[in-house]
């Protein structure tokens, strides 16, 4: 069998992602972890940050990810986000601007996602 | 005209303008059904894959949660109750609330207190004029439900599930929601999200026949897994139970304005058929005024011609 697994990136209220991925790499709560075909089932607690997914025509998709989950298992991986972007989903200037305000206002939360987003738009370039 | 006639014209006007109004309302709740099924079908795949991973995790660990072991005794249920906002939808809030209503007797009858959490404005005025406790209510989204509403929802209830019962805490956390099942059939319907019933779960995301769930590699642990997913399950179960009752809801103003508007132009046809037997009536004694008139005429002159 062809070395390639299945990757769903489903956020809450809509499917954001799904294709064939060689390799995946995303953070969990104990660090970063990169999934092949033929890893052992898994399932992780996913920080918030960016996920990468090697696709197997050669292309790569990041992602921003606010928290949620990995499971892994028969070659079937998927990542489930309550809040889940494409890279070219993200409006760098908006994210930067958010990143100033929510500083500004002293909110961790909200500059924590506009960091997120800021690094999975800039890993994607 | 006679004074019959213009009163039915009248009713006819009136009837008239009403239809037109619940026929806008009928193609409006059409559209927004067709929406809300839209929304219902892109939650499912997010749905689907938490319900897997939380079999998986309750399945394949020995890991006793307390959301997901029965309490030995329990005392307290938490009921959450959606209902919508506005009404003019038939029987679709009437038909939630009796079967809230049954579900807290049966829980009362258990021996349990009942501690209400009602959705949509409808069910809040129900409780209040009937002077009972309401924990929390929500209203405002119940037409087009965003996930961040639901979350604003499942927060309160996590945290009284989390908390010891002694301490004002919950055992149990129910459900009540109008299951859309089609376009013509919805159901109101009761389900228990915590603690969690293995069997339940499992019936949703049974594995396909031969298949044997793997055994998981938990990062960072399979308490800490569960940790973090429980609440996102309860999240998503209540964001798909608001999604089912909002598309009822539309459903069920559909057909509730097409009978009004059907019914509207069968009363149109009857006082149409009213106004038209006045108006031949009101001929009809005319002419006999006319013929009478002019008989005693003429035998009024017949008389004094001899």
């Amino acid at each position: 069998m062809a070395a390639e697994l299945h990757v769903a990136l489903v956020a809450a209220d809509r499917e954001v992602w799904s294709g064939q991925a060689t390799l995946v790499v995303a953070r969990t709560t104990s660090g970063d972890i990169g999934v092949m075909p033929g890893h052992q089932p898994l399932l992780g607690v996913l920080e918030s940050g960016p996920v990468t997914i090697r696709t197997s025509e050669g292309g790569t998709v990041v992602a921003a990810v606010h928290g949620g989950f990995i499971s892994f298992a028969d070659d079937k991986l998927s990542l489930l986000a309550e809040v889940a972007e494409l890279s070219d989903e993200i409006d760098v200037q908006r994210a930067e601007r958010e990143l100033e305000r929510a500083k500004a206002e002293d909110d961790a939360e909200a500059q924590r996602r506009a960091d997120v987003r800021l690094r999975a738009a800039t890993a994607a370039r | 005209m006679g004074a019959q006639l213009r009163v039915y014209k009248r009713r006819i006007r009136s009837v008239s303008a009403t239809k037109k109004i619940t026929k806008a309302m009928e193609m409006i709740a059409a559209s927004r059904v067709v929406k809300a099924q839209r929304k219902v079908a892109a939650s499912t795949p997010y749905a689907t894959e938490l319900t897997r991973a939380v079999t998986a995790v309750a399945t394949g660990s020995n890991t006793k949660h307390p959301l997901t072991t029965e309490a030995e005794n329990p005392t307290r249920a938490a009921v959450l109750l959606l209902t919508s906002d506005r009404g003019l939808a038939g029987a679709f809030n009437a038909n939630a609330i009796k079967a809230a209503e049954k579900l807290t007797e049966k829980l009362e009858a258990e021996g349990k207190e009942v501690v209400n959490f009602i959705v949509g404005r409808r069910g809040v005025a129900h409780y209040n004029f009937r002077e009972r406790r309401i924990a929390e209510s929500f209203t405002g989204f119940t037409d087009d439900p965003s996930y961040a509403d639901a979350k604003k929802v499942a927060a309160p209830l996590i945290e009284a599930i989390e908390t010891e019962t002694a301490e004002g805490g919950v055992d149990e956390l129910h459900i009540v929601y109008t299951e859309f099942v089609s376009m013509m059939t919805q159901t109101a319907t009761e389900a228990r999200l915590l603690p969690l019933s293995l069997d339940e779960v499992a019936e949703e995301a049974k594995p396909a026949k031969g298949e044997i769930l793997p055994l998981f590699d938990f990062e960072p642990s399979a308490e800490d897994v569960l940790d973090a997913l429980l609440p996102r399950y309860v999240e998503s179960r209540i964001y798909n139970a608001l999604l089912q009752s909002a598309a009822s809801k539309h459903a069920a103003t559909r057909r509730a304005m097409k009978s009004a508007t059907d019914n509207a132009g069968e009363l149109i046809e009857t006082l149409t058929r009213l106004a038209n037997q006045a108006r031949q009536a009101e001929i009809t004694q005319e002419i006999s005024e006319i013929v009478g008139g002019a008989s005693a005429l003429a035998d009024a002159t017949a008389g004094s011609d001899r």
